[in-house]
This record gives C-alpha cells, sequence and structure tokens, in this order.
C-alpha cells in the first residue's frame, strides 16, 4: 500500500500550517475539519500549487518535494488528478473537448483510464457535443471529474468538489464518486467539511483542526475515538457501522440490517437484500441496560456489547465506549454510571433507540 | 472634395505598416507585462501601471521629444549604435510602441485579470506545461482582450500625430502618414485632399470602434 508521507510548516498572513502526516494511501480518505482548518490550503500543497517553503512530500516511492535538494515538481509533473470547487472547465471547448485535454496530453503507454470508460461510469455520453454553459452544475462537476481521470492519475484529490451543488445533487453525485473508485482503483483525498458526504464515501479520515492534524484512522476508529468529541462535535461521536440487508419486512415498514452477527432494524429501506449499507449510531441514541430486561420493551435493537473504556465528558456526563464487535459509543449521566455501578470489561446490552441512515445523515 | 493622390496612397501604406509592426511588437512585449501586471503582489505593479499609462495624459510633443533625444546621433542610443534612428520608419515604431503602449497593455491586463487563475490551474493539473496552458486556454478565454488590445492599438497609431512629427519628420514613403499628410495639405490649402483623407481617418475609426463593441456584445466568453 502507498504512503503519502508531507511536512509542510507556512505561515499565511493570519493562518498557519503545520503538517506532519505519514497515512496510507487506499480507498477514499476524508480530510475532514471545521472551515477555515486548512483543508483547501493542504490540498493545495499536495498537489505544489501553493508552495511550503521547507516542505517535503512523497507519495508511494515518488518524491514531488523535497526543498533540501531544491526538488519541488509543478503541479502539471505530478501524476495528480485535482477537481477544483468549482468545476473550472474550459469554455472554449465543448465536453468532448474538455474530457480529452489532459488524455492528450499524458503518454499513450501511461493510460491506464479509457474515455469510454470514464463516460459510462459518469454517465456523460450524451453530453458530449454541448457547450459548457449549456451544462448544469452537476453536469459540469461530473465532467470536471471525468477530465481529471482521464489523466490516469496515481492520486486523486477532490476539493469539496459537490460544495457548490444543492442537495439533490449531491445525492446524485456521490454513487458516482464511490463507484469510481471502485472500479478504477484510485486512491482518493476528499476534502469535506460534509459529514454526510464523509459518512457515505470515506474509508478512512484525516482530522484537520487550525492547521494541524488532529487525528487521522478508519471512518470507524475516528468515529468512535472519545478523544476526538470536542473536534467531530456532540452529535457526531457515536459508531460507523457497515452492516448488510437480510430482510424486509413491509407490513412494519421495517428492514433487518446484519451487524457484527447482529440483528438491527430500520425504517424500511430501498436496497435489496445481501446488499451492504452504512449506518451511523449517534451516542446519545444509546442506552445501556444490565442484564437482559424480562418484561417486554418497546426498543427493537438490543445488542450485547463488553465496556471498554469509560471517560469523564463533563460534570453531568460520561462517555462509555463499547465493543459489540465493533466500537459503539454510549453518551450516558455520571449519576447512571454509579448507579449502575458500571466497569472497564463488564458485559451489558445495549439499547439503540434510533438508527441514522445514509439518506438522513443530512445537515 | 479631391482624390487620394499617389502620394496620398503611399502615406497610407506607411500608417498602416506602422500601425501593424508596431501592434505585432506590443503583443509580444505586452502579453508577459500585462499577465504580470495582472498577477504580481509586487510594491512596483503601480509605478509601472502609471509608466505605462503616461502616453495617455502626456502631450505627444513631450514623449516625442525624449525619443527624438533618445534615438538622435548624440543620444544614448545613438553613441552605442553609431547609427540615428531619428526620422527613419524604425525609430517612429520605436516611438510607436511607447505612445500606443497602454492602449495594448490595459485591455490585456483587465483580460487577464478576468480570467484570474482558476482555468491556469485547472490546465495545470491536466499535465498542460506554462507555455502550453497559456497557449491553449488563457488566451482563447482572453480572446476578448486580445480583440480590443488589437483594434486599439493600431488604430490609435494611426491616429498619432505629434510623436511622428516630432521624432519621423515627414519624409514621404518613410516617415509620412496618413495624420501628417493631412497637416501639410491644410498647411498648403489644398482643403479637398484634406478632407478625403479625414473622411478615410474618421469612417475607418468608426467601424474599428464599432467592430469592438459588436465583438464584445456577440462573444460574451461564459466563464464557469
Amino acid at each position: 500500500m502507498n504512503h503519502l508521507l508531507a511536512r509542510f510548516d507556512v505561515r499565511f498572513s493570519n493562518f498557519h500550517l503545520d503538517i506532519d502526516m505519514d497515512v496510507p494511501m487506499s480507498g477514499i480518505t476524508a480530510i475532514f475539519g471545521p472551515s477555515g482548518s486548512g483543508k483547501t490550503t493542504l490540498l493545495r500543497c499536495l498537489a505544489g500549487l501553493e508552495h511550503a517553503p521547507n516542505g517535503f512530500m512523497q507519495f508511494g516511492e515518488e518524491v514531488w518535494q523535497d526543498e533540501r535538494l531544491g526538488r519541488c515538481l509543478p503541479l502539471y509533473a505530478r501524476p495528480i488528478g485535482y477537481v477544483f470547487q468549482e468545476p473550472r472547465l474550459f469554455p472554449h471547448y465543448d465536453v468532448r473537448a474538455n474530457l480529452l485535454y489532459g488524455y492528450k496530453r499524458i503518454p499513450v503507454a501511461a493510460r491506464r483510464v479509457a474515455p469510454e470508460q470514464v463516460i459510462e461510469i459518469l454517465g456523460i455520453g450524451q453530453l458530449l457535443d454541448r457547450r459548457i454553459h449549456k451544462l448544469s452544475g452537476g453536469e459540469q462537476q461530473r465532467v470536471a471529474i471525468g477530465r481529471a481521470l482521464l489523466t490516469s492519475p496515481k492520486l486523486l484529490l477532490l476539493d469539496e468538489p459537490l460544495a457548490s451543488l444543492d442537495l439533490q445533487r449531491k445525492q446524485e453525485l456521490l454513487p458516482f464518486i464511490r463507484q469510481l473508485h471502485e472500479q478504477l482503483r484510485i486512491p482518493v483525498l476528499y476534502v469535506s467539511h460534509g459529514l454526510t458526504e464523509i459518512l457515505q464515501l470515506a474509508d478512512r479520515v484525516i482530522l484537520l483542526k487550525d492547521g494541524h492534524v488532529v487525528g487521522a484512522g478508519t471512518l470507524s476508529e475516528v468515529f468512535t475515538a472519545l478523544d476526538f468529541r470536542g473536534i467531530l462535535g456532540p452529535h457526531r461521536i457515536g459508531a460507523i457501522m457497515n452492516a448488510r440487508v437480510t430482510h424486509h419486512d413491509p407490513q412494519y415498514g421495517l428492514t433487518q440490517l446484519d451487524c457484527m452477527g447482529q440483528p438491527l432494524f430500520v425504517p424500511l429501506q430501498p436496497v435489496a437484500i445481501g446488499q451492504p449499507m452504512r449506518v451511523h449510531i449517534l451516542s446519545s441514541d444509546v442506552t445501556l441496560v444490565v442484564g437482559r430486561i424480562d418484561s417486554p420493551t418497546s426498543v427493537l435493537n438490543i445488542l450485547e456489547a463488553t465496556i471498554v473504556e469509560i471517560r469523564e465528558v463533563n460534570h453531568t456526563s460520561v462517555d462509555v465506549l463499547l465493543d459489540i464487535g465493533a466500537p459503539l459509543v454510549a453518551s450516558i449521566t455520571k449519576k447512571s454510571l454509579v448507579t449502575l455501578g458500571l466497569k472497564h470489561g463488564q458485559r451489558i446490552f445495549t439499547h439503540i433507540k434510533a438508527v441514522a441512515l445514509n439518506e438522513e445523515l443530512i445537515e | 472634395m479631391g482624390t487620394l493622390t499617389d502620394l496620398d496612397l503611399s502615406a497610407l501604406w506607411v500608417s498602416v505598416r506602422l500601425a501593424t509592426v508596431t501592434v505585432i511588437v506590443l503583443l509580444i512585449v505586452g502579453t508577459p507585462l500585462a499577465w504580470w501586471l495582472a498577477h504580481t503582489r509586487s510594491r512596483l505593479r503601480p509605478i509601472v501601471e502609471a509608466a505605462v499609462a503616461l502616453p495617455i495624459v502626456l502631450p505627444p510633443t513631450v514623449l516625442g521629444f525624449y525619443i527624438l533625444i533618445t534615438l538622435g546621433p548624440y543620444g544614448p542610443l545613438g553613441r552605442l549604435a553609431d547609427l540615428s534612428l531619428a526620422f527613419t520608419f524604425t525609430g517612429l515604431v520605436i516611438a510607436s510602441v511607447f505612445y500606443s503602449m497602454p492602449f495594448v497593455i490595459q485591455p490585456l491586463q483587465g483580460a487577464f485579470e478576468a480570467v484570474g487563475k482558476a482555468p491556469l490551474e485547472a490546465a495545470w493539473s491536466l499535465r498542460a506545461s506554462k507555455l502550453d496552458a497559456f497557449l491553449t486556454v488563457i488566451s482563447p478565454i482572453a480572446l476578448r482582450g486580445y480583440v480590443s488590445a488589437i483594434v486599439l492599438g493600431f488604430a490609435h497609431t494611426i491616429g498619432e500625430f505629434g510623436v511622428v512629427l516630432m521624432v519621423g519628420g515627414s519624409i514621404p514613403g518613410q516617415t509620412r502618414v496618413l495624420s501628417t499628410t493631412i497637416f501639410e495639405h491644410v498647411e498648403t490649402m489644398e482643403y479637398g485632399q484634406a478632407h478625403a483623407i479625414a473622411a478615410v481617418l474618421l469612417t475607418f475609426s468608426f467601424l474599428v470602434l464599432l467592430t469592438v463593441y459588436v465583438v464584445n456584445r456577440r462573444f460574451p466568453i461564459h466563464v464557469s
């Protein structure tokens, strides 16, 4: 697996980017953080669009920047595909010429992505002869993604490519991004401050705050790490779990998922049986019960768990990190903690009141 | 009303040749300068901008006087090369380049500022080198700026008078241009001839400006 090594220390008039990172590059890695945390600047440094005076950057075996050797490749010499926040299509060319602009500029032997393939994945076959200003925002961004892919990049950088689109267009484009990654196997760095996009797309997350990398790991690691409560915000911590659809119950409007070998009920989903689904469980929606309750309960989802860690959040509440085959966080009051006598390693039951799903993960 | 004589036609030819050469020189020199002015953060920028704009406000005779001194046999350039460019076609080109510079630089600078760096970065990300990106992306998007620059630079050079008189004199076939020819016709009371040339220049200037405005209206560039 290729690693991305980067060290940048750049001071701007009101902002200091101080990065030292070594992250594996496979799948889709989201760079996540609040506005002004330096996400775009980091991406521009990685691309060589912003010059970090003492910077160092290596992708796999290739060193793209090493200021000690006076080496800093310009963007056009780096095998990077870059999709900007705005489509930045060339207005004097039609869609076809835009798509092929980069393709024509790489050696034939280096072409690993074929135009037909990209046109099919992005569904832009009927747009090829159109002028750019005749396209909708979503169509323009699809062409921009296709144009970048056709340079057969070794690394694809996406800078909030959905930021300028409305919700519906966003939902249209997300599956394309997922699909192109699955089909073309190009590692993707995806900048976003939208949780929805990240939960749907990302395999790994790099958390950025005030120009620093404050955490990195798989989606599940990052969203269950109690350390990141402050960065992610109180309503985001919980668990991200990969589940699989096992059963539909249209009579009650429910879909049953298999989540780490335990059943999980969610509102009826338009997803075929056997298909994977990603679910987000918020820590505030998890209740803890010591021992199985014999009397009936209205709660549908009861999962067995082991307590891994307990951490104080503030004077009233604590976070409890649980293991249900995957990490899960529950936020409870300190009073409950003491009353129930919870401690490390204890086997308990968790009641999950609600499961947020892809469609509902909208801010 | 008179008609154009052979002498008038030769002046027309000198004018057209002068304007063409001047515009070509200015496009070559002006493109990098206008690009620099559009994107630099240097503190020198306002100084250069003021210097470029100077011919708009400076009396042409003042500009002509300095250029004459510089190009003459005792000027720095004359001594260096041991030749005098004053009263030659080459001298006239040099003078015109300075005189028409703002009319080429300013539209280009405006166009480059409007285009911005975004399309350039996009072209780089698609493996286009700096020159490649400039030729295939920036200059086509800035096409309107180029049309304005060429048309205004050409027309302004055709219309110059004071500088030409100072630097070029009015040597038939070499440095006598349309505008100075009118002056001489009037001096010698040949009003018919003067009318003919004046009408040519008036029509020409109007058509030129019309072209600029029509082009600007009909080919708006959609920058996304």
